[in-house]
């Protein structure tokens, strides 16, 4: 069974919905907001071994929301997640983190950071040498270990 | 049966390759039983786009959150600081950063110096040849003439200072403290068969660039070709002893679960600070009722961890965030003690140059200062690639209440039950975080930064596993010996973090490894009388 399976189709909605509460889009940053269909794709497809905790966190947040979050105010939904944060412990953080870890893996997401599109290895990233003359009033001041008698 | 070997190391990590390589030259037949496999570079994190996320998982440095069938679980509950390792040829080598500092000479003289904890049974000279062969041979980088360090000779150029270690240094001199650049074990050059390092900035979960030194890819390599026999998926439940009292060999569980026998003239545990007490908590049996070679009841007893004080903050100017090896300062200016400070004894400082965007963004909505909403990428973007943090290494002293058992319930896949580990941080460490805590604030505010947050201690910051089964001359007050050598059984030698006495102020493994090779020279030296 895919991970896409092991949440239930309101479980996928409230993810949709509460992950846009997290990031949503922006015109002005010219990102996606985190309920992306391919962000939110990425997310269902690597649940792994988040599955439990995130289904966890989303049955609570069914819990405090009493419906759907699609079928909620904007003012009820903003007062939900606010208690969602606050009661949801490791499961409410484990979702958080896998929505932000999708998130800012994304192509999009990384362009508008400037952030190149590949993975470390192999290119890796060039470091400035530094001016090691900033360590000369180090060098000057001296000073010594402590002594054993 | 299996025939005996001459030596049987249990674990592959640190100390164990370095022990292995040194006695290779007796042409003894040596065997080592790791109970993890050989790691392939090209599966490491920063091969992958999901680098990052892979660091909450399968990478995770918690054995408990990444749950491989080669680790162990660890009953952390009560310890405010969690058990971080690694399990494989390398050992938690694999999943360290490299920060190389040694124990200062006067680390070792902590009971004549301050009156607390006691002296070490050898001193910084009796270590200092092998602190030099274990720097060859892992390869260190640095900058030689630190004042206030041990001298040390790296064979390659200190790291670039980068962004961020220009930031830090002048924050430091405008507040006339000491900063140096570190000693590491990251290859700056082409070393030895290592690539250099091109700034993958993942060191921590594993070099796929092999350029960080873990020790399946420096010890290792030479010690297989010196003859020692590595024997990899082997888990030792015990070792056992015959009617003399000595060690006669180890029961392991092979690759296939298969339960073994296998005979020894000498065993050597190398397994870490909370690996180690446990095999010998689990070796009891009726000749020795409280777990082998603990006729002094400290089996266990004194661990010390290093709380780690960190604090970080956001500047204006860019960091160099995950593109460079994470440590490349540190600072000994509150090394030594100082009454005056509210505490005895002192922590090193390490300097992080930064954090990766998938890191940022989970740590700061965590620590609640990047936002939900609209103003999420606006905050995002003033804190992403600005990051600057300073971390210091507390004196943990020792204290028997802070120890390891083994748990009542849990058990690893084969059965054998798990630690347990009972930890307290001390009102002195206490002390020394907050005062730590105050300066590393001073600094970053003296570079401008702003948003600072704290983590104090860090909770996985169980890394540094030292103490549980200390060395001395007295069998009443100590585990082995001043070369290692269990008072209780004559054939048992333990080589790892567990025989320290104090912790010192600084990571560790530099002065684990020195140790171990000095602890194999002194049985070379003694081979025709090793039992006397
Ligand atoms: C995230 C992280 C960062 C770190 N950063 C630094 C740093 O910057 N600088 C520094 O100095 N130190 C650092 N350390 C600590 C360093 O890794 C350890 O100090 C060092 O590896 C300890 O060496 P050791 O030989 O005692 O044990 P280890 O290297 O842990 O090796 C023990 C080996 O024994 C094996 N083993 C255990 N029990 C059994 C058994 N029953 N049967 C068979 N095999 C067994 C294990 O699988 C393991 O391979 C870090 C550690 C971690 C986890
Ligand atoms: S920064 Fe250097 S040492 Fe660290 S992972 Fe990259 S190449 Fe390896």
């Amino acid at each position: 069974m895919s991970a896409d399976n092991q949440l239930t189709r309101t479980q996928r909605g409230d993810l949709r919905i509460i992950a846009a509460m997290i990031v949503p889009a922006s015109d002005e940053y010219k990102v996606p907001g985190a309920d992306d269909a391919a962000i939110q794709a990425d997310m269902l497809a690597t649940l792994g071994r988040d599955t439990k905790l995130v289904a966890a966190a989303l049955d609570h947040l069914a819990r405090l929301a009493g419906a759907p979050l699609a079928e909620l105010d904007a003012a009820r939904r903003e007062a939900v997640a606010q208690e969602f944060r606050k009661s949801g412990g490791a499961a409410a953080a484990t979702l958080a983190r896998v929505v932000l870890q999708c998130y800012y893996r994304d192509d999009r997401v990384l362009r508008s950071l400037g952030i190149e599109l590949r993975p470390p290895f192999p290119k890796g990233h060039v470091l400035p040498d530094g001016d090691w003359s900033l360590l000369d009033p180090v060098k000057a001041r001296g000073g010594s270990m402590r002594q054993i008698p | 049966m299996k025939d005996p070997v001459d030596v049987l190391i249990i674990g592959a990590g640190a100390s164990g390759a370095a022990v292995a390589w040194s006695l290779a030259e007796t042409k003894m037949h040596i065997l080592c039983l790791e109970q993890g496999g050989w790691m392939n570079p090209a599966e490491y994190p920063s091969a992958g786009r999901d680098w990052e996320a892979k660091f909450y998982g399968e990478w995770s440095s918690s054995p408990n959150v990444r749950g491989r069938p080669e680790d162990y679980p660890v009953n952390d509950d009560n310890s405010p600081i969690k058990v971080v390792n690694y399990n494989a040829v390398g050992g938690s080598t694999v999943m360290y950063t490299a920060h190389w500092p040694r124990l200062h000479p006067s680390d070792f003289k902590v009971k004549t110096l301050d009156g607390v904890a006691d002296d070490w049974p050898i001193d910084y000279d009796a270590l200092t040849p092998f602190f030099e062969e274990n720097d060859r041979i892992m390869g260190t980088s640095g900058l030689s003439g630190d004042p206030l360090s041990p001298l040390t000779h790296p064979p390659m150029p200190q790291q670039p200072m980068g962004l961020s270690g220009a930031i830090i240094g002048k924050a430091m001199n405008k507040l006339g403290w000491h900063w140096w650049p570190s000693d590491t074990t990251v290859a700056t050059m082409d070393y030895e068969g290592r690539a250099r390092c091109i700034n993958l900035g993942h060191c921590t979960p594993a070099c796929a660039q092999g350029a960080k030194s873990s020790t399946d890819i420096t010890y290792w390599p030479q010690a297989i070709r010196a003859g020692v026999e590595l024997r990899t998926h082997c888990r030792v439940r015990e070792i056992t002893t015959d009617e003399n009292g000595m060690a006669s060999g180890v029961v392991y569980y092979d690759k296939d679960g298969v339960e073994q026998f296998q005979p020894a003239h000498v065993v050597i545990i190398a397994c870490n600070g909370v690996g180690t007490p446990r095999l010998l908590l689990n070796s009891a049996s009726s000749r020795f009722p409280n777990g082998l070679a603990n006729s002094s009841g400290l089996v266990g007893k004194n661990l010390m961890f290093h709380p780690y004080a960190q604090i970080y903050g956001y500047v204006k100017e860019p960091t160099d965030s995950n593109r460079a090896p994470p440590t490349c300062l540190w600072s000994k200016q509150w090394y030594d003690t100082d009454l005056a400070r509210g505490f005895v004894r002192g922590f090193g400082v390490q300097f992080v140059r930064g954090a990766g965007p998938v890191f940022e963004a989970v740590v700061s909505e965590q620590k609640d200062i990047l936002p939900w909403g609209e103003d999420h990428h606006r905050v995002f973007r003033k804190l992403n690639g600005h990051r600057l943090g300073f971390s210091a290494i507390c004196e943990d002293l020792p204290e028997e209440h802070n120890r390891v058992t083994l748990d009542p319930g849990l058990k690893d896949s084969h059965g054998i039950p798990a630690p347990k580990i009972s930890y307290t941080i001390s009102e002195n460490s206490q002390k020394m975080m907050d005062y730590a805590l105050a300066r590393g604030r001073e600094i970053l505010e003296t570079a401008g930064a702003t948003d600072i947050c704290v983590n104090s201690p860090i909770p996985w910051g169980g890394w540094h596993l030292l103490g549980t089964a200390r060395m001395g001359t007295d069998p009443e007050r100590s585990v082995v010996n001043e070369w290692g050598r269990t008072h209780d059984v004559k054939n048992l030698f333990i080589v790892d973090g567990s025989i320290f006495v104090t912790s010192g102020g600084v990571n560790p493994t530099s002065t684990i490894q020195a140790l171990a090779l000095y602890i194999a020279d002194q049985m070379k030296q003694r081979l025709a009388n090793l039992f006397d």
